[in-house]
């Protein structure tokens, strides 16, 4: 079984991330981190390859220095990693990020999976799972809590995707996308021989040509989302009321407050 | 060449439409009648007719409704084959969902069928020279962009739940029902749903106006005991931060932040949470936010409109107490 889990890096969730008055964002020094959802399908692919043999791949758009995002995974446990990435990818939208992905899964012609994370803490979008499924024209299975069953030899898969008002039991036909939650595992921590495996390892780069597409169709050029403004949080209005008393006269005092609100 | 046509992709469930989908036909209303266009509403399900009946009320002029077995439970692939042949036919100028599982699922794909860019989780919707202008948050509620969909047609934009005002129905409205078949035979569709394991007897976190939430401070399972009697009262649903789930106090289903869901209650009581940026992700919209905590520095009170320092085993009990006396439930 050939496994892809696409992850790209964000910005550390506790990193302070502001916007200058030209609309550009910066998180200072704070460093990239593998975007927190993917850690589950990076664990996920390495599961399945780990219970059915094969591979697992990771790959990720993005400039060189994203190639740490790969390491980390291979010293996790994937066995493969490829970095996408010419000046051609760069501005990308979530469709033309999904062009350069479902480009790379086709080069390499023989994925029964393809995995990511529920969504991207930076742009926080959750639909790059379902660009990438109809780009390839594969069942698309988004918020997979569980993968119950995949059978390689009958080619199918049954899980459970958290949805609103409960668990959906899905059966499809591999292969397929598969986005995951949190509750779908709990991560490894990169090993010592993984590490060092992943410190040797040569990462190949493959540009929008290695994928066959055409420049016009990826990053800002295939893009149909522009971000003309980017601006700071308004603050929350006011500061903290503290309600003092013993617990009882608290409650009383906050119910008056919350009635007077309006919000219940 | 595109019409000036608003779209709402209707989502329902066991024949129920969601609530966040009437906030999208609202905005829907609203940018149609600036537009000088009209509103329209996809149904798709099976007996669903009220649903596109219902849709009028709450401001469709039109609705397409499909209406087969082959689309009784939620599968993305028939549902986005019919909405993408829909839209491919009738060239409408905007598309918008809610941004629910099923809307970022069938919009995601959609999307790509028609080569056009997805604006999700907006919060704002406004028209600026006849292009939507989206806000929406980003960096985990960290900043707020605006974004456009300049040169592609249709835009398409999913919708925060509780963002927009749910629009009041009109019953006596009018508008044309027009049905229209599936656009795939069960033997073309590559999924089957099996089961559903429903939370059967509890509000959902995604669309509660009261939201009850524990963290560490809550200690344990039983805990939370408290906290769901609070809810109860309340009609609110139960969350926690990471940390309660991770503890293993709490199923995943309650997470709230950044690796959890993110929600935007009128009220979020947090018990016995700190606030950390992470948890604050998922909450910050909230429209008031409560905070009880033993801890007065802790960074949840930075967030909140009413603080109370103290032992929330004290004072959530006297909070249901008095909420039980004064909305009449003894």
């Amino acid at each position: 079984m050939h496994v892809v889990v696409c992850t790209k890096l964000t910005p550390d969730t506790t990193a302070k991330v502001t916007v200058d008055e030209r609309g550009v964002v910066s998180w200072g020094d704070a460093k990239l981190v593998v975007n927190p959802w993917d850690e589950y399908a990076i664990e996920e692919a390495i599961r399945l390859k780990e219970a059915h043999g094969g591979t697992a791949t990771v790959i990720c758009m993005g400039p060189e220095e994203y190639k740490e995002a790969l390491k980390e995974s291979v010293a996790r446990g994937c066995d493969d990693a490829v970095l996408l990435w010419d000046e051609h990818m760069a501005g990308a939208d979530t469709l033309a990020t999904a062009t350069v992905l479902a480009g790379a899964v086709q080069k390499m012609g023989d994925v029964d999976v393809v995995l990511f994370g529920k969504q991207a803490i930076d742009g926080d979008t959750g639909q790059t799972a379902a660009h990438v499924a109809r780009r390839l024209g594969w069942p698309q299975l988004t918020y997979v809590c569980k993968i119950r069953q995949i059978d390689p030899a009958t080619r199918t898969i049954v899980v459970e995707r958290l949805l609103e008002e409960g668990r959906q039991v899905v059966q499809a036909r591999l292969p397929a996308v598969i986005s995951v939650v949190k509750d779908i595992n709990e991560p490894r921590y990169p090993s010592f021989l993984g590490i060092r495996k992943a410190a040797k390892l040569a990462i190949p780069v493959w540009t929008t040509a290695d994928l066959g597409l055409s420049s016009p169709r990826v990053g800002a050029a295939g893009s149909g989302v522009r971000w003309p403004q980017v601006l700071p949080l308004p603050p929350r209005g006011g500061q903290c009321e503290f309600i003092e008393g013993t617990p009882e006269e608290q409650a009383r005092l906050l119910v008056d407050k919350l009635l007077a609100e309006k919000v219940i | 060449m595109s019409t000036n046509a608003v779209w709402v992709w209707v989502e329902q469930f066991r024949g129920r439409a969601a609530i966040p989908s009437w906030e999208a036909l609202g905005q829907a209303r609203r940018l149609a009648d600036q537009l000088g266009a009209q509103a329209v509403a996809c149904v798709f399900g099976h007996n669903v007719e009220s649903i596109a009946q219902e849709s009028i009320a709450y401001g469709a002029d039109k609705v397409f409704l499909a209406d087969d077995a082959t689309l009784a439970e939620f599968r993305v692939e028939p549902y986005a084959a019919l909405l993408t042949r829909l839209a491919q036919e009738h060239q409408p100028g905007i598309i918008l969902a809610a941004a629910t599982t099923r809307g970022r699922d069938t919009l995601g794909a959609v999307s790509a069928d028609l080569e056009t860019g997805l604006m999700a989780d907006a919060i704002g919707l406004d028209l600026e020279n006849g292009t939507l202008v989206v806000t929406r948050p980003v960096y985990a509620g960290k900043l707020i962009a605006k974004v456009i969909c300049p040169e592609r047609r249709p835009q398409m934009a999913t919708l925060r739940p509780r963002a927009f005002p749910r629009p009041q129905a009109d019953p006596a409205r009018t508008g044309e029902i027009v049905t229209v078949p599936p656009a795939l035979s069960e033997d073309q569709i590559a999924s089957k749903v099996v089961d559903f394991l429903a939370e059967e007897g509890k509000v959902s976190l995604a669309d509660a106006s009261i939201i009850v939430s524990g963290g560490r401070g809550v200690g344990g399972p039983e805990g939370f005991k408290p906290l769901f009697e609070l809810a109860e009262v309340l009609g609110a649903a139960v969350g926690a931060s990471r940390a309660a789930v991770d503890a293993g106090w709490i199923p995943y289903a309650h997470q709230v932040g950044q690796t959890g869901r993110t929600v935007s209650p009128d009220l979020y009581i947090a018990c016995g949470i700190s606030g950390a940026i992470q948890h604050q992700a998922g909450m910050r919209t909230a429209k008031v936010i409560v905070a009880i905590n033993k801890d007065p520095e802790a960074p949840i009170f930075k967030l909140a409109r009413y603080g109370i320092v103290g032992d929330l085993f004290k004072v959530v009990p006297a909070l249901t107490q008095e909420f039980k006396r004064r909305l009449g439930k003894t």
